[in-house]
């Protein structure tokens, strides 16, 4: 494998589209992928309302790596890799707190929170070349933020954020919209799971809205029951009850773009939120209207999308707001950490809705991930019969003019996952 | 609560009758006897399984893998009882051994009570999963009934991991 159309055999004259379902199981395509997507790509860290205050940090594994990210006395965010400089222990170990020194238990050496040797015990012990300076915690290439979403990146030869994130940067600004000081805050309590299955089944999944219907019926008899009016669609070619699109944002990141029927925290009322809700909600939408005007605010309100950021950040601003993330831990195994978002203004009762129209789709225990875990395990089991059974079809939608919008079922946006994939993953 | 005691003398329940019930109510999860386990719930009840980050949060303020009323418990119910819960078809065998009971208070015609759990859990070709944690009851006496007004479930597992979905009723 390796070369021009080994993973992905991408024929507009004859309208296919497939994918090779070893780059689902090859341990060789996995090592490849960590040299050439993981190490090349920016990769999303935290948001800094995690680590509101001076000396706040939180620990996770970013693209393999341990890191500290923390704000520094100073305010400063800092992303640092939490390994000692001397023989290379972690030097933080708690999931998060507040923390003026990390220390490292083994000899001692110990860490400002801007990432500076602060102390070394019998230090006199060294010689003159031994310069302190010389021994600060390493960190990530580039550490660059949009709207307070932090990103790492190990190339220090990559575009700035700024410009790897380009026209997804609008849809970013449509979910951070719905705060009146354009200021989203992540809620305190992660989900964090497994799903055994590649990676990239997760992409995909994230913004599918062709396997709604079917993956995803007892969610619509759920909402149907909480008196939500699911209509059959009405146009050819459609599976969901509105409609929406999928749109290619460059550099391997694309979005969804739809219509909402599920309702929205800010600012839609469906009959789930309860009768007593109505009257905040349309507090919320006459903010909305008077601060972004009729149309933009329809936008924010009224329409949903699932945005990926490659290659493993999804931003899901649908029944609620739930910022995502997922590693391979092997080629048939991920991690996922998921978050919820919301407005840093919201009231008690706003953040109780939104938190518990999160939990009606979205994590381990809601009426939809589950189905969504389930089917990707089933999909990797599946692929144990890669060898005699090598392709995936892919070509939903493929083929339309210009003009033409693409479908949010259509498998156009799963495609330009994959073409960017393929383009990084082949040799030049 | 004084009054209501003169008015309504209860005697206490004792940790054998609170095992009983705890035991009762495990062998219908176990069993799949959702709509007879749902019938052990008061109006108001509520399940809750908060982030093993902040197990002592507020769910109206935290996110948490599982905060249902009475209401989405019942849903919730409809859900994993449909064929089409693909999570849950087939179902997970589940077993639960609950221990270390105990109550913690009994005032007027509520209880609460903790008890340690390990709820086993296999499916299909995959190997046994273990959900390790605490039960945290609060009880309410209806005549000589025992209902369940609030069932919180703590996971000892620093995250989910490789426990995967929580898509039973744990």
């Amino acid at each position: 494998m390796g070369g021009e159309g080994q993973y992905i055999i991408d024929d507009r004259e004859r309208k296919v589209f497939m994918l090779n379902r070893e780059v689902l199981v090859s341990e060789d395509v996995l090592r490849l992928e960590m040299q050439r997507i993981f190490s090349k790509c920016w990769i999303y860290v935290g948001h800094g309302s995690e680590i509101a205050k001076p000396g706040d940090f939180v620990t996770r594994r970013v693209a393999g790596r341990p890191v500290i990210f923390c704000r520094d006395a100073k305010g400063v965010v800092q992303c640092h890799f939490n390994t000692c400089r001397h023989r290379g222990a972690t030097v933080c170990n708690e999931r998060q707190g507040n923390a003026r020194r990390f220390f490292c238990i083994y000899h001692g050496w110990s860490y400002g929170n801007d990432g500076s040797l602060a102390r070394v015990p019998g230090d006199d012990a060294y010689n003159e070349c031994f310069q302190k300076s010389d021994f600060a915690l390493k960190r990530p290439a580039r550490f660059e933020s949009y709207r307070d979403l932090w990103f790492m990146c190990l190339d220090p030869g990559i575009m700035s954020l700024d410009d790897y994130l380009g026209p997804a940067k609008d849809y970013i600004d449509l979910v951070f919209e719905q705060s009146p000081s354009g200021t989203m805050e992540v809620i305190a309590g992660s989900q964090e799971y497994d799903v055994h299955a590649n990676w990239k089944l997760m992409v995909e999944n994230s913004v599918d809205d062709y396997h709604l219907p079917t993956t995803h019926s007892t969610w619509l008899n759920f909402m149907r029951n909480s008196g939500v009016v699911i209509e059959p669609s009405k146009e050819a070619g459609l599976v969901l009850p509105t409609k929406g699109y999928a749109i290619d944002l460059g550099r391997g990141n694309f979005t969804t773009d739809n219509v909402n029927f599920r309702g929205r925290p800010v600012a839609r009322w469906i009959p789930l939120y309860g009768a007593e809700a109505k009257e905040e909600i349309e507090t919320l939408r006459a903010e909305l209207v008077t601060r972004l005007g009729e149309a933009r605010a329809a936008r924010v309100a009224d329409t949903n999308r699932n945005l990926v950021i490659f290659p493993n950040l999804v931003i899901n601003d649908g029944s609620a707001v739930t910022i995502r993330t997922f590693f391979p831990e092997g080629t048939g195994r991920m991690h996922v950490t998921a978050w919820a978002a919301g407005p840093m203004e919201e009231t008690e009762s706003a953040r109780a809705r939104r938190l518990d129209a999160f939990l009606t789709f979205y994590g381990p225990g809601g009426f939809a991930t589950p189905d969504d875990v389930e089917v990707l395990e089933l999909v990797q089991q599946g692929l144990a019969n890669w060898q005699d059974d090598p392709w995936s079809e892919m070509s939903r939608g493929l083929g339309k003019s210009e003009d033409e919008p693409q479908l949010n079922s259509d498998e156009h946006h799963l495609r330009t996952f994959w073409r960017r994939w393929n383009e990084l993953m082949v040799d030049k | 609560m004084m009054a209501d005691s003169l008015l309504l003398p209860l005697t206490p329940l004792t940790r054998a009758e609170v095992e009983d019930f705890l035991y009762a109510e495990a062998e219908l999860l176990d069993s799949w006897r959702l709509d007879d386990w749902l019938k052990l719930l008061t109006e108001d009840a509520q399940y809750l399984v908060p982030p093993n980050d902040s197990p002592n949060g507020n769910h109206r303020s935290t996110l948490f893998t599982i905060a249902d009323d009475a209401e989405r418990i019942r849903q919730r119910v409809i859900r994993i009882n449909d064929p089409n819960c693909h999570a849950e078809f087939p179902k997970s065998r589940t077993r639960r051994m609950i221990s270390n009971v105990r109550i913690v208070l009994q005032q007027g015609n509520e209880l609460v009570v903790t008890a340690n759990f390990v709820c086993y859990r296999y499916r299909r070709h995959e190997r046994i999963r273990e959900y390790v944690g605490q039960y945290r009851y609060v009880l309410r006496r209806s005549g000589n009934n025992i209902l369940i007004r609030e069932r919180r479930v703590l996971l000892d597992a620093h995250e989910l991991g490789s426990l995967g979905s929580v898509s039973f009723i744990l």
